[in-house]
């Protein structure tokens, strides 16, 4: 209901009148699919036609695009892209492009400093080896970083528009539980459970018996060892003590997420996986009342290949190879003195034309299959070369900053 | 280093892992319906539990018991609070059932938030059928794993190790020390990675290699790189084709096959361009990478299913020999 409404309304109909309504742009869709080169690119589009101040947060670009942008060893902070760069590339930008890299371990560290009651408490959370692997392995982790960075950058008031890849994940929607998720963490009954024979004793790591000798206790003590225990309960303990700021912190993000200054764009290619996991975080976008604003189709083939006229061709091509080389020979030139090769080399062109139109038709049968559909739907083909620096960017936005996709 | 492995199948437990959106379910379950057609027996577990496994031998979707899926192939989603009832189950024969209940929430809390408990009860499962295979307790003589991807995988494979330094006494940590053990072994265990001859793909590819190398002991199997283009023409052939594209040529040719032609060309330019970006990114996997290396086509293909994973198998088949 939601999404046809949103689809039918008078909301945006182009990326460009999306981007110039919304502060935040969140790029989201499963791995392998081009997010990161969108994003980039979405964001070198918005600094020409938009102007103002642009801010790409990017997650972890391939190296020669992060090479390109000026990107590498620079950890959080945020820079600007050469205007040089641009100039160089033939583009007119008439605002500033700025990007930054996600540092994970950093963004925690920042954020333990930032909410710990004092700074032995702080340090004492750092220094703790479960601390480590948690910020370094806890998969969540990552998806609640990019989004608390997202917050803090915003809150800055720095820019005109953020815009940012979301971290590759197993599920393309778990970072938008990542803020709640984090809230019920810190504040779950479980935890206080947990860490309960810890705390009644006044002293941390006192043990007091009759909390310990219950089943519970002694079952966790059988499998995990009481010293392990009494490590989570002291990790737990020191953490808790940032709940007010972190909980407080966490809905702060979600409203973020929320609000209608911020927007999401799926990207997706046209092969049955992504484009299936694509439709599923639509849904799920729209029935959490999320602003679901764009789809992008990623890496599609040329239409002209399901032109009837080229299976016409292709099929001549494959046919009557040996009559076309004959009268090819008649060219005079030079590369089709050999029949032969020849007959060999239209065969080919035809055959591949043939193949290649099978992957074509499967796409265009996926997209018209799509059901929800938000009201901007932007078609990118796919380039024979690697999308590594900003010509390739610019070749990416020309798409994205083009009219309506029929 | 660079031939098919050929023994690859005679080892007990394959895991496949990449980056996300190269085919690893795809490889996982050619791998299983290969090893079925020469007469083994395969448990296919999916670690992620999309569903991906079953759908490519056009089966529902599959639980934490294992279930025949095709002929050979056993297949199971892996569910890491059923994996620690049965743990506890067998291991520590917990009598009664509504302790798991809290308990299971408890440790599934503290295993979002500890390293390696998720891990360990994912690798744990895994291990301890492989062991019963080898032991002759399971009706299966090889476990094929749809692993995580490349962000997750080296967690997974040294969760034993990791649980070691936290845990200092207790079942846990003796448990963990077979487990390593089987991991370990070269005759039994191998990672596979499995890529695209893409940029993304094949630096992360090399990324992973190094670390497996460098962070945990389990020995690496090879590199299975999916999706590879044809070459359409030698040089010779290129020259020719690059001569159909300009006129006189093009237009002889359009007069005779209609005005699809320019279609016909400009799809054969754009597969020659693809083909060539890919080969740079192919040819640095060859230099990086000391593992055997194997191909697998890119198939034209309109739908997934049963038949491609059979075709994904012949192409296994044929690098390795078979």
């Amino acid at each position: 209901m939601n999404a046809r409404r949103r689809s039918t309304d008078d909301g945006p109909v182009t990326l460009e009148q999306l981007l110039a309504a919304k502060e935040i742009v969140v790029f989201c869709g499963s791995g392998g699919v081009g997010k990161t080169s969108v994003a980039a690119a979405a964001a070198l589009g918005a600094t020409v036609h938009l102007g103002g101040k642009v801010l790409v947060l990017t997650i972890d670009p391939a190296r020669r695009l992060a090479t390109a942008l000026g990107l590498e060893g620079l950890g959080n902070r945020a820079h600007r892209v050469a205007p040089e760069i641009l100039k160089a590339a033939g583009i007119e930008a008439r605002g500033e492009l700025w990007a930054a890299m996600l540092d994970t371990k950093q963004s925690w560290d920042d954020l333990v400093l930032r909410h710990a009651p004092d700074e032995e408490t702080a340090y004492r959370i750092l220094e703790n080896r479960l601390y480590t692997n948690i910020t370094a392995r806890f998969v969540q982790s990552h998806d609640y970083i990019a989004m608390e960075r997202l917050y803090e950058i915003h809150a800055t008031g720095e820019y005109d528009l953020i815009i940012i890849d979301t971290p590759p994940t197993r599920n393309a929607i778990d970072f938008l539980d990542a803020p709640a998720r984090m809230g019920d963490f810190f504040g779950s009954r479980l935890l206080r459970w947990l860490t309960l024979p810890y705390r009644v004793g006044g002293k941390r790591g006192t043990r007091i018996i009759n909390v310990a000798s219950r089943p519970f206790y002694q079952m966790a003590d059988r499998i995990l060892g009481s010293k392990f225990l009494q490590d989570i309960a002291e990790f737990f303990l020191n953490f808790q003590s940032m709940y007010d700021g972190f909980v407080t912190r966490a809905q702060a993000v979600e409203r973020l997420l929320h609000d209608k200054r911020t927007t999401f764009a799926v990207v997706t290619t046209l092969e049955a996986a992504p484009l299936h996991e694509a439709e599923r975080f639509c849904a799920t976008l729209v029935d959490r009342n999320f602003h679901l604003g764009a789809l992008i189709l990623n890496k599609t083939l040329p239409d002209s290949l399901r032109d009837p006229d080229g299976a016409t061709a292709a099929g001549a091509c494959i046919d009557d190879a040996g009559a076309l080389a004959d009268e090819l020979l008649e060219t005079g030139d030079p590369a089709l003195a050999d029949r032969d090769r020849t007959a060999r080399v239209l065969r080919t062109v035809g055959e591949s034309y043939r193949n290649f139109s099978v992957v074509a038709m499967r796409e265009a049968e996926l997209r018209a299959e799509l059901a929800r559909v938000p009201g901007v739907v932007v078609r990118i083909p796919t380039f024979s070369g690697d999308i590594s620096d900003v010509d390739g960017l610019d070749e990416i936005s020309r798409y994205l900053f083009s009219g309506p996709t029929p | 280093m660079n031939g098919p492995a050929p023994e690859l199948l005679d080892r007990r437990l394959l895991f496949f892992t990449g980056k996300g959106g190269v085919g690893k379910s795809t490889m996982a379950a050619a791998t299983a319906l290969l090893a079925s057609s020469i007469g083994k027996r395969v448990l296919l577990v999916e670690v992620d539990a999309k569903g991906d496994i079953p759908a490519q031998f056009e089966h529902s979707p599959v639980g934490f018991t294992p279930k025949e899926i095709h002929p050979g192939v056993l297949a199971m989603a892996m569910d890491t609070e059923a994996s620690l009832q049965e743990y506890l189950r067998l291991n520590l024969r917990v009598p009664v059932i509504g302790r798991i209940g809290p308990l299971a929430r408890v440790l599934d809390f503290v295993a979002t938030a500890a390293p390696g408990v998720k891990e360990i009860l994912t690798i744990g499962k895994i291990v301890w059928e492989v062991r019963e295979s080898i032991e002759g307790r399971a009706d299966f003589d090889l476990v094929v794993v749809d692993a995580a991807a490349t962000g997750h995988i080296v967690a997974q494979l040294g969760a034993p190790d990791a649980i070691r330094e936290l845990v200092d006494v207790g079942p846990l940590r003796s448990q963990t020390e077979w487990l390593s053990e089987l991991l370990a072994d070269p005759a039994i265990t191998a990672v596979n990675v499995v890529t695209t001859p893409e940029e993304m793909p094949v630096a992360e590819t090399i990324d992973l290699v190094a670390r497996i190398r460098s962070e945990v002991n389990v020995p690496l199997g090879s590199v299975i790189v999916n999706r590879v283009l044809p070459e359409l023409f030698t040089r010779a052939d290129e020259e020719t084709f690059e001569a159909l594209r300009v006129p006189p040529p093009r237009d002889v040719l359009t007069a005779r096959v209609g005005s699809g032609a320019t279609d016909v060309l400009d799809a054969a330019r754009l597969a020659v361009s693809l083909r060539r970006t890919r080969a740079t990114h192919l040819e640095y996997l060859q230099q990086s990478v000391d593992l055997p290396l194997m191909y697998v086509p890119y198939l034209f293909v309109r739908a997934h299913g049963l038949r491609v994973t059979r075709m994904v198998a012949d192409a296994l088949g044929a690098e390795l020999g078979l």
